[in-house]
């Protein structure tokens, strides 16, 4: 794992203390809110609904133990005792009071973590597959890639005033589990006919008002080429991307409007100008990065405590059998640890689970944690006869939920409980259609599902990519809750549609209760999943299900 | 023809904590809805919203929200107004959880 050098650390540190004065500066009067907002947003906090709200970012997604007590520490310092987890591998605090900031950001830097570039129109934390250096399918570990362009994007001085906001995913799996198509840049790492490493870029995907799939910019770029191409790809958009209109600006709307061969032919005008300037010392760097993320002494050791395990406790079984994926070591699992209790905040943790899960690392997974996307944690090298021990110490910690992957494993944005941008309340949604599923204890025989929630247009709960998308609007003045179905956010990346007029929100569960009741009557059996439903059966018979013959929403559940 | 004005408060975050705060007939910044002035008159209301836009250093983001007069006070008439005023419905967090006599 990335460990800071002294240059890292000194960054870091006058960073922080420019913020320090510069808060001590709106405090004394000195600054007005237009003056500050800029800087408060450039180290990551945000004004919302309630309160402050603090987003830290953890680089694609990857801590280690240390860090995690640190967040721990912070939540009950300066905060209430928990942290919420996001769609971009971020933690948000909800509560932070602004002279206490500043602390916070040092108490962060002390375990090597910072809030720069989590807002504004800037390169935004690089996030990657959660399940890098882990994963049985995986081509290559997609993080020393994504840690050089942290470095490479952190302060850049060319690209601190984008057009807005840009996003950058990282996979080396080409299952995509880094929804690389949905980002403004996606870089996937793949090998040529001739077996040998490169990148296959894409560019201008996205969610929001306007979803759009991510285009194959170059299908093989040789890795020496990487750093250049990116500048080159952000260098154009910076130009020529739009600043008259906000929903018109990001990237995914540029590449649209040149077409993205035009704009192909700009970004490798560009990047003429630019590989030059490139020496080669950005590969050297990228090596040394690489010897960081050196993969962990795996030992080889019997797992039949695990078969035992399995055998003997039903509960651990169905635990297992969700929860868990295919490790590249023999021996080993993946362990996706649930931040979706039904009835709970998707992606909320307490201070004391988030210890748990620390010292679950430090004692049996090589140190690592990921934070996933989706809103989980994972512990990503597990020996198989350490699990029952991790699955007594997360049911004591009240993170057993056997659930990843289904229907209640649900992404949900903070909505309106929270977020000052939001048109519609979404964790309560996500909380009452998940105690829905577990009452009906229909969500194992219903398989997976991803169902994702978003609260306002923006999509920050990535509801045009769920197999059943929420998404929560105001209409009238009242909250009001769109359907979309068939959306996909692996390497087959599809938009979801969206099923006719939305529903009140006393109505929104029984309408997904209808769907998932729909599919279960339509799917040929078992094997065939929700997505493959729907794919094979088209809207109508879901559409069926959710309205009348007026095209009017039905008030009931069937 | 332009839309009647509707009645409305000032209304903003505290500088410090970032709580909702509502502005009070006395210029006091309260956290509580019930003690906010409510605003009749449009030319009044913009003129009072320019007055406390001013007062950086307590307040920031200070705006006229639409509410309806109450049997204690202004009551939201919008959704948003009403989260603002309690809190999270997740967690019994924010200003439902908070002693409302503290200004």
């Amino acid at each position: 794992m990335y460990r800071y050098n002294d240059f890292d650390t000194a960054f870091l540190a006058e960073r922080n203390d420019q913020f320090r004065q510069q808060v001590a500066r709106r405090i004394d009067g000195s600054l007005t809110e237009d003056e500050f907002r800029p800087l408060r947003l450039m180290n990551g906090l945000y004004l919302q609904l309630h309160a402050y709200m603090l987003r830290v970012a953890i680089p694609y997604g990857t801590l280690r133990s240390a860090q995690m007590r640190q967040l721990a520490f912070i939540a009950d310092k300066w905060d209430k005792g928990y942290g919420h987890f996001t769609t971009r591998q971020n933690i948000q605090y909800n509560w932070p009071k602004l002279p206490d900031v500043p602390d916070i950001l040092d108490a962060l830097a002390e375990v090597q973590l910072h809030a720069i570039q989590t807002s504004g129109n800037t390169i935004r934390n690089v996030t990657a597959d959660h399940f890098a250096g882990a994963a049985a399918d995986e081509i290559a570990d997609p993080r020393p890639v994504a840690e050089l362009l942290r470095q490479w994007s952190t302060d850049h001085p060319e690209f601190q005033f984008l057009p807005r906001k840009f996003k950058f995913a990282v996979t080396g799996s080409p299952n995509d589990r880094a929804v690389t198509k949905a980002h403004d840049i996606g870089v996937r790492m793949i090998r040529n006919d001739k077996g040998e490493p490169g990148y296959e870029v894409l560019v201008g995907g996205g969610l929001g008002r306007t979803p759009m799939i991510g285009k194959v910019i170059r299908d093989f770029l040789p890795p020496e080429d990487l750093l250049p191409y990116m500048e080159a790809i952000v260098s154009v958009y910076n130009l020529i991307g739009r600043r008259d209109n906000k929903y018109k600006a990001r990237i995914k709307i540029t590449v649209h409007e040149t077409g993205l061969d035009t704009f192909r032919e700009k970004v490798e005008a560009r990047f003429a100008e630019l590989k030059p300037a490139f020496s080669g010392v950005d590969q050297d760097l990228l090596r040394e990065i690489e010897g960081h993320f050196a993969p962990p002494a795996f030992r080889n050791a019997p797992t039949d405590a695990y078969e035992a395990e399995r055998e003997a406790n039903p509960a651990f079984r169905a635990w297992a059998d969700v929860n868990l994926a295919a490790h590249r070591a023999e021996g080993y699992a993946i362990v996706t640890v649930s931040l979706k209790k039904h009835g709970a905040t998707p992606g909320d943790a307490t201070s004391d689970q988030m210890r748990v899960l620390a010292d679950l690392a430090e004692r049996y997974g090589h140190d690592e944690l990921r934070i996933s996307h989706e809103q989980n944690v994972i512990l990503p090298h597990v020996h198989k006869s350490d699990l029952p021990a991790i699955y007594a110490a997360l049911r004591e910690a009240d993170l057993a939920t056997a659930n990843v992957g289904l229907i209640s494993d649900i992404i949900a944005c903070p909505g309106m409980d929270y977020c000052a941008l939001a048109t519609a309340r979404s964790i309560p949604v996500a909380q009452e259609i998940a105690e829905r599923f577990e009452e009906l204890k229909l969500e194992h025989d219903v398989g997976p599902l991803k169902l994702k929630i978003s609260g306002c247009i923006n999509a920050c709960g990535h509801h045009h990519v769920g197999h059943i998308g929420i998404l929560g609007l105001d209409r009238a003045g009242v909250e009001n809750y769109q359907i979309t179905l068939g959306g996909d956010g692996t390497e087959e990346a599809t938009i979801g549609q969206r099923t006719g007029p939305g529903f009140a929100y006393d109505e929104i569960t029984d309408a997904i209760e209808r769907i998932v009741r729909a599919y279960l009557e339509l799917r040929e059996d078992p094997e065939e999943t929700f997505l493959m439903a729907y794919r094979r059966l088209g809207m109508d018979p879901f559409k069926a299900a959710l309205y009348d013959e007026a095209g009017k929403a039905k008030a009931h559940a069937a | 023809m332009p839309r009647a004005f509707t009645p409305k408060v000032i209304t903003a975050n505290a500088l410090l904590e970032g709580d909702v705060v509502y502005l009070t007939e006395d210029d006091r910044w309260s956290r509580d809805l019930s003690e906010a002035e409510l605003l009749t008159d449009e030319a009044v209301a913009e003129a009072r919203l320019i007055d406390a836009s001013r007062r950086q250093s307590e307040i920031v983001g200070a705006y006229l929200a639409d509410m309806a007069p109450g049997g204690t006070g202004p009551e939201p008439t919008h959704f948003r107004e009403e989260f603002r005023r309690t809190g999270p419905s997740n967690y019994h967090h924010g200003k439902q959880a908070e002693d409302l006599s503290r200004t």
